[in-house]
């Protein structure tokens, strides 16, 4: 049976993690690849990196970044921010990522998805999509970290991108990203019966109850948090173990 | 002793061959390279062809890179050196690809590949993440793994089976999705053991240390 996967991810900003990650024995909270052999060590299911300033000049840094994470982890690494082209996508692909995501460059082209699909396959071609409330049952995609809307309805979004090739869709709650008050489960679900395409529910976990009504209530096949982790306040087995005890299937490593 | 992994513009090889290497060095297994010489291919012990991507695209690749092919099928067909097939390079060893169209696969294995069709409606294509192994068979390949050990698998055409012969492993998706073939001196695996943790590069370990 395939399990639901637990995915950790780090906001990276000229090679460092932003805000830091502070489990115990790490020798540097800065680092995404000690923080990355830390999460796979823990049984994490998969790892995500989003370079939140993704900038033209320091994608080197990126690269070097996502050698050296594949060159110690043994799980699958999604890269994003700042991909906009099928070339960025091969070099992150070169370079060690499993999947790339595409975010802002998507709604301003989602015909980028179906040449970076036919090129590389659906299966390692993500679709970011930040949505938020604009009236009930109704979500809007944002782009520019939440600040600009585009007028486009979330959920048609989600039908348009995956007929064009991608293959997963990371889906962000900017009504909840940060809060901690679980994620937007009616969104999550809209999305996730809209696709027949895995959906990683993403913002505002605060609890491990939260995980499990992603899964259960919204319909998620993956969940991903960023600071239950890294601050230590939950470890990912544990994650693991509430899920467990929930009726959800992981994998208990 | 050299293993050759063989690049023909498919995929993240970088992975691949890190997990590779490192298990070579703990099996004392030698020299792990990525090429797309044929003489490399040629004079190496043993063969890994990744893959990712559509079925027909990899086989047009493979066809296309000069003398690349020839040597892989002299190399597993005439020499009988172990080859292992990863993800679509592991589709490739069947009779057929319908994904698109219509393609010959090299026909080392009784299988076709078609679109993963889950009975259950709920469950997503592509079939993403880690899923439980079942084994078939025995084979080397499984020292130290049993059923139940989890493999990361992201695809969305699998190998449907003419008989269970070649089949040395699947996992359940509300339908039986192939998970490992073999057959002489040949195995194909449609997850990536180079992103299975401690299961995946055990059966690597396995694999480089395998004499058929």
């Amino acid at each position: 049976m395939l399990k639901t996967r637990i995915i950790p991810c780090l906001d990276v900003a000229e090679g460092r993690v932003v805000k830091g990650v502070n489990f115990v024995g790490l020798r540097d909270a800065g680092n995404p690849v000690d923080a990355a052999i830390a999460y796979d060590a823990a049984g994490a299911d998969e790892l995500c990196f989003l370079d939140i300033h993704a900038t033209h000049e320091n994608r080197g840094t990126m690269f070097d970044l996502v050698r050296r994470t594949a060159e110690h982890c043994y799980i699958p690494l999604t890269v994003g921010g700042g991909v906009r082209t099928a070339a960025d996508v091969r070099a992150l692909l070169l370079a060690g990522a499993d999947k790339v995501s595409f975010n802002s460059a998507a709604v301003a082209n989602p015909d980028v998805l179906a040449e970076a699909a036919d090129q590389f396959g659906s299966q390692c071609i993500v679709c970011a999509i930040d949505a938020k409330t604009v009236a009930a049952g109704k979500w809007e995609i944002f782009t520019h970290g939440g600040r600009k809307p585009t007028g486009i309805d979330a959920v048609e979004f989600a039908r348009t991108v995956t007929a064009k090739g991608a293959g997963e869709i990371l889906l962000t709650s900017m009504d909840r990203d940060g809060t901690k008050q679980g994620f937007n489960l009616p969104l999550t679900r809209a999305i996730s019966d809209a696709v027949n395409v895995p959906v990683i529910a993403s913002g505002g976990v605060g609890t491990l109850d939260h995980l499990v009504d992603g899964v259960t209530k919204g319909g998620a096949s993956a969940v991903l948090a960023a600071s239950i982790f890294h601050f230590g306040e939950f470890s990912v087995a544990e994650a693991k173990a509430h899920m467990h005890a929930a009726g959800i299937p992981v994998r208990l490593t | 002793m050299l293993t050759a992994i063989i690049d023909y513009e498919s995929g993240n090889l970088h992975s691949a061959h890190k997990a590779f290497e490192r298990m070579a060095r703990e099996t004392d297994a030698g020299e792990v390279v990525v090429t797309a010489d044929a003489d490399v291919v040629a004079r190496a012990d043993r063969l890994v062809l990744p893959g990712d991507g559509a079925f027909p695209a990899c086989m047009a690749a493979l066809k296309g890179s000069s003398g690349l092919f020839d040597a892989m099928v002299e190399s597993v067909e005439v020499k009988a050196r172990p080859f292992l097939g990863i993800c679509v390079g592991m589709q490739l060893m069947a009779r057929l690809g319908l994904e698109y169209t219509e393609t010959q696969g090299l026909g080392w294995v009784d299988g076709t590949v078609r679109k993963i069709t889950p009975a259950d409606p709920a469950l997503k294509v592509p079939h993403v993440g880690w899923n439980d192994l079942v084994l078939d068979q025995p084979h080397p390949v499984f020292d130290g793994i049993k059923t139940g050990d989890h493999t990361y698998f992201v695809h969305s055409y699998h190998m449907v089976m003419d008989t269970a012969t070649h089949r040395l492993a699947h996992v359940d998706y509300s339908e039986d999705v192939t998970a490992i073939v073999g057959c002489d001196t040949m195995l194909g695996m449609q997850f990536h053991p180079e992103k299975s943790q401690g299961t995946g590069l055990r059966m690597i370990a396995n694999f480089l240390r395998w004499t058929p």
